[in-house]
């Protein structure tokens, strides 16, 4: 179990330092730096690599970004075995949806608790 | 490529600025950042590892489904740490590590949410909550349909 955390602690510190050299390395947006690791996360899981990640570093795999990309594909994969193509589009949100569900749920939660600062 | 274009087009007094301003340009510390991300990233990795256990072990959630109510307690957690002000501090503290993780996909939409709640509920709140966040949902869902639709047709042919 402290092996899980120190390896998620690693893991993703690692996946974090990544984005920072595309901020000030490569000198993209946080909005483009965001969009890519996505890609870089879904296009992972394709080949079938973000699981292995997943299983071995755990939140330091699932917290990041990337993750986001790798459960749209997952979802997506899981409903196309049962559905064929049309499993794409019915599956994409599936894994995914706590997360968005969270974001819109929280945020406006957060709009009619907090006021703007500033 | 997209700078060499624009410096074929500038006159030289704009090309001679553009010098000058690149030598009085401030150095980005990058391993002093990295470190900071690094830090920040992992630590904020550390507390999802241990909502993870929180679920494995009290609502009986496996190693692999554990992942998804994690990420919306993190999103509940970056909310209150949002609205009380405290993660735009993490935030310059930490750079990457601080957005990288869903934690900051969440305090995209959130205070997207609160900065426009002056506007009104339904233009303001509701019409920019994804005005950040928007362009991760868009390039995430459709990368993942492009690679999901790609790995299936080729299933369906036989080739995997």
């Amino acid at each position: 179990m402290l092996a899980m955390f120190f390896w998620a602690f690693i893991i993703g510190g690692l996946i974090c330092v990544i984005g920072q050299l595309l901020f000030d390395v490569a000198k993209l947006t946080p909005g483009h730096t965001l969009s890519l690791l996505v890609v870089v996360g879904a296009v992972l899981d394709g080949f079938g690599l973000y699981e292995p990640l997943t299983d071995f570093a755990g939140a330091g795999a699932t917290i990041p970004i990337t993750s986001f990309g790798n459960s749209l594909v997952h979802g997506a994969l899981q409903d196309a075995d049962k559905h064929g193509i049309i499993g794409v589009l019915t599956g994409m949100f599936q894994v995914t949806s706590s997360g968005i569900s969270a974001a819109i749920i929280f945020g406006f939660i957060g709009a009619l608790v907090f006021k703007p600062k500033g | 490529m997209a700078s060499k274009e624009k410096n074929k087009n500038m006159t030289l007094q704009q090309r001679n600025y553009q010098q000058l301003q690149q030598k009085h340009e401030i150095k980005r510390p990058i391993v002093k950042n990295c470190l900071k991300a690094f830090l920040v990233g992992g630590i904020i990795c550390v507390i999802g590892q241990a909502v993870t256990y929180f679920y494995i072990y009290f609502f009986n959630f496996t190693e692999q489904s554990a992942g998804n109510p994690t990420v919306a307690t993190m999103v509940f957690l970056s909310m209150i740490f949002t609205g009380i002000g405290v993660y735009d501090r993490i935030g310059q503290f930490g750079g990457a590590g601080s957005a990288v993780p869903v934690t900051g996909f969440g305090n995209a939409v959130i205070s997207a949410a609160i900065e426009h709640r002056t506007e009104g509920f339904v233009l303001g709140v509701g019409g920019n909550m994804f005005k950040l966040a928007g362009s991760v949902i868009l390039f995430g869902v459709f990368s993942a349909f492009v690679v999901a639709l790609v790995k299936t047709l080729l299933v369906i042919w036989g080739v995997l």
